[in-house]
């Protein structure tokens, strides 16, 4: 258990700069944001590095913030170290009209499917992935469904508006 | 006659497929040994798996979007649906993920009786895998005589929540009312009967020369790969990893309880078997050990054996029905939880359990609303799944079927 979330920061933070930002701890969870043009490269250092190894991925799937202009959409990865028990997040965003984002499959096999699901449902173009389709909806889906303006109900419903009651 | 010939030969097949040595099968979507619904279209030479390809996605119900929608209490239905085969560990792990963000802690009482559910769910999702292995090897009796047992243990969740399978056990901070005598006794009747049949179950299967011979080998995977797929739970333990989410990072006090993590060596449809019958028996030790601890703190403090939920998540816990019927503040409480009136903090948690097929992980962000912004399910199932075309390919077609039943794909699981 030599590994602590304050040695990890300063690791990363050696190798990448000022790169790396919006360090967070959720919950006790590191979480640090890379560009999208190094996420392979932290990662690999986070796989390769002795002191580090980061060979697990736990998850990986997207966010969508239509509010955040230039970085609409997140890739959020959870990696884990199962030799020092440790978890950490990545974050990587990017901006909805060029979304793209380098593939993990040829450092994780199972980010094959993972990134399916995302590009599925959000859209994110994975660069290099060997088989980029849809996994969970049709293969004629034409739009992303988990995107922030496909609202849940039918917006023609007036017999079920509930201004009074959520978002 | 003539006529009949001309008829006989009016299906023009193309040249390509005259000229094919090899056939493409389709096994699914509803094939009775794919045991849910998904696809393989394979390529098989004689009775060799040249190749596969899974397509998954035909009971997709959309519940990351639907919980968007969700307040938190009603996401816990869609959680049952996952792994369907041990709801009450997915309800449990939601739970625990909302107590995270909401920083709450137990009572050890309900923290131990959780951990009873979920190891009676966990033994109930193993039987029926493991008995399935033995229905695909083509012994039909072992399943029907488990099953008696699953059905037990389907009447203890009856007795604690009402329902059976798709259970929407306990809530935010503990669980919807005290636990039953009615449900103790079962239970202890259950720990009584239960490793007599355990042991003839594994008496028909363990060290029976057919089973083994269709069994080992079968499916095999490697530990490095394995890893490298994101297998967790018992199929990566059956490759030899001991990797146990509730030894990694305990929740609900299971740092409490002292138990053993079966590993296997091979990864194999066997070392999975065996990986699956050991954990059964570890639950069991697990359960009792947490009858008498529960035992303890009722004998030493008579006071909690009415505390079946968190004090301080008052706020969140859908108060006891009668209540609501009788006091002014639980009606209020109820009317505005149920309204939807009720926030939780932003922020961002990810949490996860030890589930029937591995690790189930909910990563959910709240940005202070009634429904998460955000709800991610780590679903073991979809995750391990894509390894299924290397682990069968250039076996036998009968070994992948029984791979398939080995890996346990829920189909509820691997499509959310």
């Amino acid at each position: 258990m030599g590994l602590t979330n304050e040695i990890l920061k300063q690791k990363l933070t050696e190798k990448f700069g000022d790169q790396l930002t919006n360090w967070e701890e959720p919950y006790g969870m590191l979480t640090v944001s890379v560009p999208a043009e190094m996420n392979l490269k932290v990662m690999q250092h986070l796989y390769d590095d002795e002191s580090l190894r980061f060979r697990f991925l736990t998850d990986l799937t997207g966010v969508h913030y239509p509010d955040r202009k230039g970085e609409e959409l997140c890739v959020v990865y959870h990696l884990h170290n199962m030799s020092d028990n440790m978890r950490m997040r990545l974050k990587v965003y990017v901006p909805i009209d060029k979304p793209d984002v380098f593939t993990a499959t040829n450092l994780y096999a199972t980010a094959n499917w993972m990134e399916r699901e995302t590009y599925d449902f959000f859209g994110i173009n994975f660069v290099g992935h060997p088989n980029l389709t849809r996994i969970l909806n049709v293969d004629e889906m034409d739009y992303f469904p988990m995107r922030k303006e496909y609202p849940m109900e039918d917006p023609t419903r007036r017999d079920k508006d509930d201004e009074m009651f959520g978002r | 006659m003539e006529l009949q010939t001309n008829q006989q030969h009016h299906i023009k097949l193309s040249e390509e497929s005259l000229q094919k040595q090899t056939t493409t099968l389709n096994l699914g979507p509803t094939h009775p040994a794919t045991h849910g619904v998904f696809q393989n279209i394979m390529e098989i030479d004689g009775e060799r798996v040249l190749e596969t390809v899974p397509t998954i996605g035909y009971i997709h119900r959309a519940f990351e979007k639907i919980a968007e929608r969700r307040p938190y209490y009603q996401i816990t239905t869609l959680t049952d649906r996952l792994n369907y085969c041990s709801a009450p560990i997915n309800n449990m792990g939601w739970h625990m993920t909302i107590e995270k963000l909401l920083k709450l802690t137990l009572p050890k009482r309900v923290e131990y009786l959780r951990i009873v559910v979920m190891e009676l769910s966990r033994i109930a999702d193993h039987l029926v895998c493991n008995s399935v292995i033995a229905v695909d090897t083509g012994a039909l009796t072992p399943f029907t005589y488990v099953f008696q047992w699953r059905e037990k243990i389907y009447e203890m969740f009856e007795e604690v929540c009402g329902s059976r399978l798709t259970t929407n056990i306990g809530r935010v901070g503990g669980f919807e009312r005290n636990f039953s005598a009615a449900f103790f006794e079962k239970l202890h009747a259950f720990m009584k009967d239960f490793p007599k049949a355990m042991k003839e179950f594994e008496g028909l299967l363990n060290r029976n020369r057919i089973f083994m011979d269709r069994c080992i080998g079968a499916g095999p995977i490697s530990a490095e790969r394995a890893l490298n797929y994101g297998f967790t739970g018992p199929n990566l333990r059956a490759a030899g990893v001991d990797y146990d989410v509730r030894v990694a990072q305990p929740y609900s006090s299971y740092e409490d309880f002292d138990f053993k993590i079966p590993v296997g060596t091979t990864g194999d449809v066997y070392d999975r078997f065996m990986v699956r019958n050991g954990e059964i028996w570890e639950s069991m030790s697990i359960i009792e050990q947490a009858i008498q601890k529960i035992d303890k703190i009722e004998t030493e403090h008579p006071e909690q054996k009415d505390i079946f939920y968190a004090k301080d998540a008052d706020k969140y816990h859908i108060p006891p029905k009668e209540d609501v019927y009788t006091k002014m503040e639980a009606l209020i409480w109820h009317f505005k939880m149920i309204m939807g009136e009720i926030d939780a903090p932003p922020g961002e948690v990810y949490h996860s359990v030890e589930g029937g097929n591995g690790e189930v992980g909910y990563y959910l962000i709240s940005d202070g609303g009634r429904t998460p912004y955000r709800l991610h399910f780590r679903r073991p199932c979809f995750i391990y799944y894509q390894a299924y075309p290397e682990i069968v390919e250039g076996g036998l077609l009968s070994d992948a079927v029984v791979t398939l039943s080995s890996l346990n794909v829920i189909a509820g699981e691997l499509d959310a």
